[in-house]
């Protein structure tokens, strides 16, 4: 058996195994752990696709949250029926074509995807003129222009108040769907010549510009499919909500992926998945320091926003003292596993 | 729109535009020896103001001598940030001492958000500054008078410690190259130190002013701030003080006269700035004063 054989044989029978998992839970457990799997799976897409401008290309790109904010918007407003959206805007109607269409779930997917990628192509041409810190404040800019014009859009958007009442589509089947798809797509590009024409950016632009590696086509592409994953994603966590208001999609969402992929090991996809995994679920757990615990006979009240304050902390940990996350820059492989079990040799 | 009221928004606007001054000059300094953004800056001007409250209304201090401590303990605070989150990372990539800096300046506002809690405090202004006076017809309050004048007083003080002083001379021979510094015998690390003290105090005067001018102290009240100011530095030219100043005028004024101009734009006024900073970094990226920043590695 020619090892690309084992290994395909291994993946699919390890997703056979995920999905059965899965299965077991949507069965039997509780609604709660149904949601953090749901959480776990959202946010390895955005995590992976996040991880792809950053880690992949290196660049420092802070406006994540625009594109999910516009996936999220768009796809909302595409499940949403027209009696819905006429009781929904109640201060400004909203504008034609969107008042009346509703097209099924799959679909509105697709084209939040599509239209943060559209967005992703008009700010590529300004972002991608300037690099390292500037890139960074540029990109930020964007997520908080994004976000002012949800607030000010009135007639698009709903302005401050959101849209509320979305049908609760996202189910673990979806997500989970879209998180290995996603990996897949963006493990494959990172496996391809544009994947090392990206790294080789990464290391040194120059260098790969006198290899003949055009960056601002490399990157652009980078960009777009980052925003094409993080909008569907932003399609799935609308659904999964169910409420959307522009409060939801601030730079506290950006800072929240930073960490996953810090943590995780920058440049790496199975750091990505393991960081996003340990956010979602260790998020939940840490929920403890926040509520109110009894030790014996010492109360210890609840202090709301200290996990923000370990996330803070746990971030700069890692990027100090231990700046190659988790996993590094390594990633998963089968050969890595068996060799490890020591089955490697036959 | 009668010359009455465009006067009224004038002075605002130069008020405005002298804080944003302030802290950009923060911004520009360490920027022009670290080559970084200093996302924390922002939230100095928090924790300045959170000292002075608490100067006041604790401790009963008079006004000046808690200014003051806001201004010496935010300094320290800035060394302290140097310290623990980019002095250990001098020789690392530059992308991990950028997210070195976020997560500073969200271990700031979080730990503000913590240790005081969220409900906005209301500033005690003092009299002196709160006063109302009439000049012409327009009403003016005593603070948007004295807000451009203590900016110019710090930034000639400034100018004086950077181009007549020897730490000063330091300074610019760090901004330029490291490790020549370095072999003219100075301490680096001091030197940066004292960017960061110099930096953080002129954040701290600028932050006790933005919270008389706006007098909401909350823990995030520094964010938008530090942002406008870092766009107000970029617009001056970064690595240059005197066009921190200029850019900080430029973009107060250019908001107000926005806002006074175009009432429907108010809800697009954070948003303004970013389309400045689009527009500069696109057609001019050193700026309106500054010269091409050697890239250093």
């Amino acid at each position: 058996m020619t090892k690309t054989r084992r290994n395909l044989i291994l993946n699919c029978a390890s997703l056979v195994v995920l999905f059965g998992i899965l299965w077991l839970f949507q069965e039997y457990g509780t609604e709660y752990q149904i949601r953090i799997l749901n959480n776990i799976a959202v946010f390895i897409t955005l995590a992976v696709s996040y991880n792809l401008v950053n880690g992949i290309c290196g660049q420092l790109h802070l406006g994540p949250n625009a594109f999910i904010t516009i996936g999220a918007y768009t796809s909302a407003l595409l499940t949403m029926s027209p009696t819905e959206k006429q009781m929904s805007f109640i201060i400004k109607p909203l504008i034609w074509p969107l008042s009346v269409i509703q097209v099924p779930f799959w679909v509105s997917l697709i084209m939040a995807g599509t239209v943060a990628t559209v967005f992703a192509f008009f700010i590529s041409f300004p972002v991608f003129r300037v690099r390292g810190d500037y890139l960074a404040i540029v990109t930020l800019g964007f997520g908080e222009v994004v976000r002012v014009l949800c607030n000010a859009l009135q007639s698009v958007t709903n302005g401050p108040l959101g849209l509320k009442g979305l049908k609760p589509y996202t189910n673990l089947w979806w997500s989970w769907s879209i998180a290995i798809f996603t990996i897949i797509v963006i493990q494959r590009l990172i496996n391809s010549s544009w994947g090392r024409a990206m790294k080789a950016i990464r290391e040194n632009e120059i260098a790969a510009q006198a290899m003949g590696v055009d960056p601002f086509k490399h990157l652009m592409m980078a960009f777009l499919i980052s925003a094409f994953f993080s909008g569907v994603a932003g399609g799935l966590l609308a659904h999964l909500i169910t409420t959307i208001s522009p409060t939801l999609f601030t730079f506290f969402l950006t800072f929240n992926l930073l960490i996953i992929i810090v943590v995780g090991g920058l440049g790496s996809t199975t750091g990505a998945v393991i960081g996003a995994t340990l956010f979602a679920w260790g998020g939940e757990a840490l929920r403890v320091v926040e509520s109110p615990m009894d030790i014996g006979p010492i109360h210890i009240p609840g202090i709301p926003g200290m996990r923000m304050v370990l996330f803070s902390v746990i971030l700069m940990v890692v990027i100090i003292f231990a700046r190659r996350g988790i996993t590094g820059r390594n990633e998963f492989s089968w050969d890595w596993l068996l060799g490890k079990l020591s089955f490697g040799s036959r | 729109m009668t010359t009455k009221i465009f006067l009224q928004q004038l002075s605002n606007g130069i008020s405005l535009g002298s804080l944003y001054g302030l802290v950009a000059i923060g911004y520009t300094m360490v920027y022009g020896i670290l080559r970084l953004i200093n996302f924390a800056h922002g939230d100095l001007l928090m924790v300045a103001a959170y000292t002075a409250i608490y100067g006041i209304t604790l401790f009963s201090l008079p006004w000046y001598v808690s200014f003051l401590l806001a201004i010496i303990i935010t300094g320290i605070i800035g060394i302290l940030l140097d310290k623990c989150a980019y002095k250990p990372l001098r020789d690392a990539p530059r992308i991990s001492l950028l997210i070195s800096a976020i997560g500073a300046s969200f271990l700031l506002e979080n730990l503000a958000l913590v240790i005081i809690g969220g409900v906005p405090k209301a500033f005690p202004r003092p009299e002196v500054f709160a006063k109302v006076i009439e000049i012409g017809g327009i009403r003016i309050q005593m603070l948007t008078i004295y807000t451009p004048i203590i900016t110019l007083i710090l930034l000639f003080g400034l100018l004086y410690i950077v181009f007549h002083t020897k730490v000063g001379k330091a300074m610019r021979a760090a901004s330029v190259d490291f490790e020549t510094t370095r072999l003219m015998g100075i301490d680096l690390d001091r030197i940066i130190a004292f960017t960061f003290l110099l930096g953080s105090s002129l954040a701290a005067a600028g932050g006790v002013m933005w919270a008389m001018k706006y007098p909401q102290v909350n823990p995030f009240m520094g964010v938008i701030p530090g942002l406008k100011a870092f766009i107000a530095a970029v617009l001056g030219g970064i690595g240059n003080i005197v066009g921190a100043v200029l850019g900080g005028f430029l973009l107060g004024l250019g908001e107000i006269l926005l806002v006074a101009f175009m009432p429907e734009m108010a809800q697009y006024r954070d948003a303004f700035a970013f389309a400045i900073l689009i527009l500069v970094l696109l057609f001019r990226p050193t700026g309106i004063m500054g010269e091409p920043l050697v890239d250093k590695t």
